[in-house]
């Protein structure tokens, strides 16, 4: 049995530094693992203070909005959860917390759909950003599968309404062979569960291409050659 | 390919406005990310907050088949011989809940057939007779069902016919069912048992639990309420019916799911608001539509929309004010050698 003196100088991080990336773990996959990810989105680029100057509009602010409501989305039914499906019909502090849950969420699509808009018409694909395109489109998608089952999941008149007026349309695809929109339990796991899962990562995804790729630039100017003498573009802006 | 290959053949690759851009040389200003996110989510917490308070949220009650049958007796009745006759909207719906019903196509697609029934109903065992089988303490009752399950199926449709003629006329004074005679048979006990039973709330709690203890799925209760008029009634009043935007719809003046809006708007116009096949049809076309959409950077023509809409100019018109208002050939190349930049990689904000 080894006995560890407490008074021992413990390995600092100066010490790991110097132990790590010695040439024999170049096959471990840790290794590489954190090598792709330090050099894919070093510190700097994942949080950057400064941005091309370009980026100076209003429109910039609804995708951090759409971040924001999401987190109050999140944690407003986090709070929900806690106190459990019925708890929001007999309390009044329980209502208030649907409320909040309930505008988060207009709130949330409000400023979503401005930004997609906005990139749109901002041509945000350019310049290898397709696949941040793709996953906000995506990301818009399911969030919409995760508010139509939180609407089935009310346990009230909308829910009985929106439920069986639904059916016909899910029933007429297949899907409702699988996906029962008149059985509650069923949609409140997908509401509450399953679909807000996908939704952050997914958003944590789009996220993190828009660090990895940067803001699109603009389109050329009157005065300027489209893509002048230019090295047609990675999308990962190089720097001066 | 190695990165110089590919840095190469980029190169060489012609550029296209629509989905290339040349690398960013220009000028780089101060931008505190962290700042703006926390102002960002103080605001939307303060407006969420107020909007909370200001409208709330709606929570009407739910139509329980007791306060169905209680409230429009008649109605429940003319709806629970459709169930025992099986001609009702659920008895002739196909899949996935019986395959009594014709299923909706697109040419040879048929998804519902291909899925087949996956939640078996037969409306009059499991919203009719089953139900009131748990009646053990009344002989009445027993008896009715007794005689019906015996008889022959074209008696059980003489005597259900002949109920659905008399039920039609029939009239709920001081909230009693009082239905016509006729050569009904054991049909009015049958359906007079079940409305005593629904307005007691047993039909609630029996449609619910016929699978198991702790139940969660609603679908027998609420395609039996569907069925009825009652509830389509009340949603049309309160806005909610398919030709009055449908469910995008709240009730009250709530603005409700309207990022659907364009999925409803398909109901409101030919094909779909005409077709047999509507639904299926109304899913096609925003599969479509949502696919187009994703797909949109890699096509010619609709991914050149932005640039033609000019509407990028209204967004950057700083950048578009600054770099055009210069004169000279290199300062507007976007290439200038910037003025305030760390010599860091830049990212975006959130969005």
């Amino acid at each position: 049995m080894t006995i560890t003196d407490p008074k021992a100088p413990r390995a600092d991080q100066a010490d790991l530094d110097k132990a790590a990336d010695r040439p024999d773990d170049a096959d471990q996959w840790t290794a590489k693992i954190r090598h792709a990810a330090v050099d894919a989105l070093p510190p700097q680029r994942l949080l950057p203070d400064r941005q091309p100057a370009y980026v100076a509009s209003w429109i910039y602010i609804f995708g951090v909005t759409t971040v924001c409501a999401l987190i109050v989305v999140i944690g407003t039914g986090l709070v929900l959860a806690v106190m459990g499906p019925n708890w929001w019909h007999v309390s009044s502090t329980g209502l208030f917390v649907n409320s909040l849950h309930l505008w988060s969420v207009e709130v949330f699509f409000f400023a979503m759909v401005i930004h997609l808009w906005g990139k749109f018409f901002m041509a945000a694909w350019r310049g290898k950003r397709k696949a941040t395109w793709i996953t906000g489109v995506v990301s818009f998608l399911v969030s919409v599968g995760a508010a139509f089952t939180g609407y089935l999941s009310q346990q009230n008149f909308d829910s009985q309404w929106i439920s069986t007026q639904a059916k016909d349309g899910i029933n007429s695809t297949g899907a409702g062979a699988v996906f029962n929109v008149t059985n509650f339990g069923q949609m409140l796991m997908w509401h509450i569960v399953l679909l807000p899962l996908c939704v952050v990562v997914l958003v944590g995804i789009h996220v993190l291409m828009v660090r990895l790729r940067g803001v699109v630039p603009p389109f050329a100017a009157k005065n300027e050659t489209p893509g002048g003498d230019a090295e047609v573009t990675t999308g990962s802006q190089v720097e001066a | 390919m190695s990165s110089e290959s590919r840095r190469a053949h980029r190169k060489a690759r012609k550029f296209v406005q629509d989905r290339d851009v040349p690398d960013w040389h220009g000028r780089y200003e101060r931008y505190d990310l962290v700042k703006e996110f926390l102002v960002a989510f103080v605001v939307v917490v303060v407006l969420v907050t107020g909007l909370a308070v200001v409208f709330g949220s709606p929570d009407d009650k739910p139509v329980t088949i007791k306060s169905w049958s209680t409230a429009d007796p008649v109605d429940f009745a003319q709806t629970a011989i459709t169930e025992l006759d099986g001609s009702s909207g659920t008895a002739t719906y196909g899949p996935p809940y019986n395959l009594n019903g014709p299923t909706q196509t697109i040419g040879p697609l048929n998804p519902e057939q291909w899925m087949g029934v996956h939640h078996p109903i037969d409306t009059a065992d499991d919203f009719v007779l089953g139900p009131l089988a748990t009646l053990s303490d009344d002989p009445g009752t027993r008896a009715a069902l007794v005689e019906f399950r015996s008889a022959s199926s074209a008696q059980q449709t003489a005597w259900t016919t002949a109920y659905e003629k008399a039920v039609a006329d029939a009239t709920s004074p001081g909230g009693k069912l009082v239905v016509p005679p006729g050569d009904y048979g054991p049909v009015g006990t049958i359906v007079s048992a079940l409305t005593s039973m629904a307005r007691s709330g047993a039909l609630d709690g029996a449609l619910l639990t016929s699978r198991q203890f702790y139940g969660t799925d609603y679908t027998k209760p609420l395609l039996f309420i569907a069925d009825g008029q009652y509830l389509g009634n009340l949603a049309t009043n309160d806005h909610l019916a398919g030709n009055q935007w449908g469910m995008m719809n709240e009730t009250g003046n709530w603005p409700g799911q309207a990022w659907l809006w364009l999925y409803t708007l398909w109901y409101q116009v030919p094909p779909a608001n005409t077709s047999a096949n509507g639904d299926l049809q109304v899913f096609a076309i925003m599969i479509v539509l949502t696919i187009l959409l994703a797909l949109l950077p890699f096509i010619p023509g609709l991914r050149s929309i932005p640039r033609w809409s000019r509407v990028y100019r209204l967004i950057w018109r700083n950048h578009y004010r600054e770099v055009e208002g210069r004169t000279g050939g290199s300062e507007t190349s976007g290439r200038a050698p910037p003025i305030d930049n760390p010599g860091r990689q830049p990212a975006a904000v959130a969005g």
